[in-house]
């Protein structure tokens, strides 16, 4: 009986490690986006600088595309930035949207670090952000063909992100 | 270039680590001395490495090199100098770093002041830190490269969190750490008995030094963590029972435990098992603060970048270090009966229930802590424990301790009579009652817990000045205390003024949050706050909205405040500093909020009674803890004579 006493701490160890690895596996900080499998809000976007429309709900009609919210005062965008080259160079359809930004410091950021974007569209007062409940930059969405939102990346896309997990989302979507 | 030789310092390190946690127990096993001395020469080689990978990695955050990614991701040019040294151990890779790093520091200083061990015991605890070392620098290699490099590198970083950026953060993790991982040193001593299947007063007396060191590490660390929340955070409040405040608080009471426990293994030969029990387990709630921190399994304000891998790695760690202890406790544990037989009634028996709430405290803490996760796992929804459970449990196990505490000290060994110990308070006694009748008749406000809770504080300060007093009876006799006694005192005695702070700053705490327009004057505590005027000013990385508060005290201008509200160019993240200026009887505190659009702002202004008692009260525990330390006793070859003395 005595030498229970001894043994108890193990078996509790034991079974909070237990406890601890089923819980390991579900992330507490990960915010699901309520637009999962939703249409894409409405939006018509003019350019960086000038008026008129050049990013609508229509430009990514009947295509898998991706839509980037960045800025140019955002330093995860411009470690993410060669990453969406790449994305860009192996044909997948990426959309930008400047998020409050000076359209010089905009203009100067694709000038000098190129522009991986078909059209950016620039969100001066931060709306479709809101909309897209977009909470931290850079943010990423992937749109299937008929304008639903499949998935969302909060934060810069790495390498690694992009071939395991956007990359297989993209064909999955491309191959319907 | 410099990154990649501390990479390789690291790997070295890991090498070293891996020899000294072998051979060297091998050959405390076969008494072979050549293979023992190898435990000395790699802890201190393992230092030297660690140091060098340290080193490396905080030349290139003072340099600014982005080509390696934790700098990119953790750094800015335009940061100032301090907070790009301190960048260092601000994240995750360099944290760990600075783990292992403190680390082989507590295994170089075993191996340097150890000389009064025996050979075979030194030799096995520093075995056991080899170990842990292998553990955690594989960790840091595997699945934590700090040295990782970035191609092609940043034009600048992403800065570090600006709520980090404050001088008392800069500090807060090392000073954490150094009591943390002091456990360990503990725990490697508790293992090492448990090999040798030897327990006895010198073992005791070896144990209490590096204890009493991380306490003292640990203590300061946790108050410096709190008064950053109380000036940083804007609020006037300095604990939140937050997982990770909690996570410090757990491992802290454990070795409350641990210190006063082996006190009675050395004097009474007995708690032999209990203290090596609790030696394992203050260091395992060290290790399950750095899982919980590091893994994302409770979410917190001390969030850090969560990775499943990692997650799984610590778990592991920890499940196999925790585990095999526990092991070996259900093996040779039971062999471990003290001789020493025990009187409910002397200072064991004291001891024995300071023990007893302390454990019962952390424990209910841990349960609380850990609610929630078990909640998720079983399903049944996600819930948050918040203060109010833990301030209904902790508090009404504390007033017991703490009433026992002051007599603990006038009770004798073995067999004491309590009843002469309470008559010779008595003079304590009255104190303690006349200070809270007084504050519960004269104070406004004054409910009769809070009365109660400055009774308790008084009457611990003077019952330990009395205990004081009759050992030392003279000026002269005050000298010749020696300074393990004067430890005491200080310790006790720092925990009744940190208490009187405590209580005072949460239940007299005036707060006023209104809409003021510059020229505007309110009314607290007793003084006049008048917003002269809200300015634009520029610091070195932020731009910021200072204001400017006339504070005057019956009329007569009393002192100017500047709270600020800043926003940091690199991630816009606005942060709040307080302004405050401390009295002795309280702190003036003001913290400017947004503006309403028609020239009126937020303010929100505070008067925390007492709130620099608490601060004041734990470091004087810390100095109680260097005193302690510093005493001769620690530096002697300690002799069966000395338990003898101690039965007189």
């Amino acid at each position: 009986m005595r030498r229970l006493v001894y043994v108890l701490p193990l078996v509790l160890v034991a079974l909070l490690g237990v406890a601890f690895y089923f819980q390991l596996g579900t992330d507490t900080q990960k915010l699901p986006s309520a637009l999962i499998d939703k249409p894409l809000p409405i939006f018509n976007l003019p350019p960086i600088e000038g008026d008129g429309v050049v990013l609508a709900n229509s430009d990514l009609a009947g295509k898998v595309a991706l839509i980037n919210v960045w800025a140019s005062w955002c330093p995860p965008c411009r470690i993410e930035h060669p990453v969406l080259m790449g994305i860009a160079a192996s044909g997948v359809a990426i959309y930008g949207v400047n998020y409050k930004d000076k359209p010089d410091d905009a203009k100067r950021f694709l000038t000098q670090l190129g522009n991986p974007f078909i059209a950016v569209g620039a969100d001066r007062d931060g709306k479709l952000a809101i909309d897209l409940g977009v909470y931290g930059y850079p943010e990423t969405f992937i749109v299937d063909a008929n304008g639903i939102i499949r998935y969302r990346h909060a934060g810069p896309i790495n390498k690694v992100d992009w071939e395991q997990t956007l990359l297989p989302i993209v064909k999955k979507l491309q191959a319907r | 270039m410099i990154a990649e030789f501390g990479h390789f310092a690291l790997t070295l390190a890991l090498a070293v680590a891996f020899v000294q946690a072998t051979l060297p127990l091998l050959g405390a096993h076969r008494r072979d001395t050549g293979l023992m001395a190898l435990a000395p020469a790699g802890a201190m080689l393992q230092f030297a490495l660690v140091a060098l990978a340290f080193g490396a990695l905080m030349h290139a955050y003072i340099v600014s090199d982005f080509s390696l990614a934790n700098v990119a991701q953790n750094s800015h040019t335009a940061k100032p100098m301090l907070y790009k040294v301190a960048g260092t151990w601000g994240n995750h890779e360099g944290s760990m770093l600075l783990w292992a790093l403190i680390l082989s520091l507590y295994g170089a200083a075993v191996a340097a002041f150890g000389g009064n061990l025996t050979e075979t015991l030194k030799v096995r605890v520093l075995s056991i830190q080899g170990m842990i070392g292998c553990g955690i620098l594989a960790f840091i290699l595997f699945t934590s490269n700090p040295f990782a490099r970035l191609d092609p590198a940043p034009f600048d970083g992403q800065s570090l969190n600006p709520l980090l950026q404050d001088p008392g953060l800069a500090f807060h993790p090392p000073l954490l750490y150094l009591g943390y991982v002091g456990l360990s040193t503990s725990f490697s001593f508790a293992v090492a008995a448990l090999i040798e299947g030897k327990v006895d007063a010198v073992w005791a007396r070896w144990v209490r030094p590096w204890t009493l060191a991380a306490w003292g590490f640990l203590t300061a660390g946790i108050t410096l963590g709190s008064w950053w929340a109380y000036y940083e955070l804007g609020w006037g409040g300095w604990w939140f029972w937050d997982p990770v405040e909690n996570a410090s608080f757990m491992p802290w009471l454990a070795a409350t435990a641990l210190l006063h426990s082996a006190i009675v293994a050395e004097k009474r030969d007995a708690l032999k098992a209990w203290t090596i029990f609790l030696a394992i387990v203050a260091f395992a709630l060290s290790l399950l603060g750095t899982f919980l921190v590091r893994s994302g399994v409770l979410t917190s304000v001390h969030a850090f970048a969560s990775d499943p891998t990692r997650g799984v790695y610590i778990l592991l760690f920890l499940v196999v270090t925790v585990g095999a202890a526990f092991a070996l406790f259900a093996w040779r544990g039971p062999a471990l009966a003290g001789t020493g037989r025990f009187e409910p009634v002397s200072r064991e028996g004291a001891l024995l229930i300071n023990n007893f709430v302390l454990t019962v405290a952390a424990a209910s803490i841990l349960l609380g802590t850990l609610y929630p996760l078990f909640l998720d796992i079983l399903n049944a929804g996600k819930v948050s424990v918040g203060a109010p459970y833990f301030q209904r449990v902790f508090i009404p196990m504390m007033i017991p301790m703490l009433l026992i505490m002051a007599i603990a000290p006038m009770l004798t060994w073995r067999r004491a009579d309590a009843g002469a110990a309470i008559v010779s308070l008595k003079w304590a006694g009255l104190v303690a009652a006349i200070v809270g009748f007084g504050i519960w008749l004269f104070i406004n406000r004054a409910s009769a817990l809070a009365a109660f809770g400055i009774a308790i504080a008084a009457w611990l300060f003077a019952a330990t000045m009395w205990e004081l007093y009759t050992r030392a009876r003279t000026w002269r006799g005050l000298l010749r205390q020696p300074r393990v006694s004067w430890g005491m005192t200080m310790a006790h005695a720092g925990l009744a003024i940190a208490i009187a702070g405590m209580t005072a700053s949460t239940a007299w705490k005036v707060e006023d949050i209104r809409v003021m327009a510059p020229g505007e004057t309110t009314e607290i505590a007793g003084y006049q706050f008048t917003l002269s005027n809200v300015s634009d000013v520029r610091g070195p990385n932020y731009a910021a909205l200072r204001a400017t508060f006339n504070v005057r005290r019956n009329g007569q201008a009393y002192t100017t405040l500047y709270p600020e509200k800043r926003i940091y160019d690199v991630g816009r993240q606005p942060t709040t500093e307080a302004a405050i200026r401390p009295t002795i009887w309280g702190d003036l505190y003001a913290v400017i909020g947004d503006a309403d659009g028609n020239g009126s702002y937020v303010t929100r202004i505070y008067f925390n009674p007492l709130v620099g008692w608490m601060w004041t009260g734990a470091l004087i525990m810390v100095l109680g803890a260097g005193m302690s330390l510093s005493d001769r006793r620690y530096r002697q070859v300690a002799t069966a004579d000395d338990t003898v003395e101690a039965h007189a």
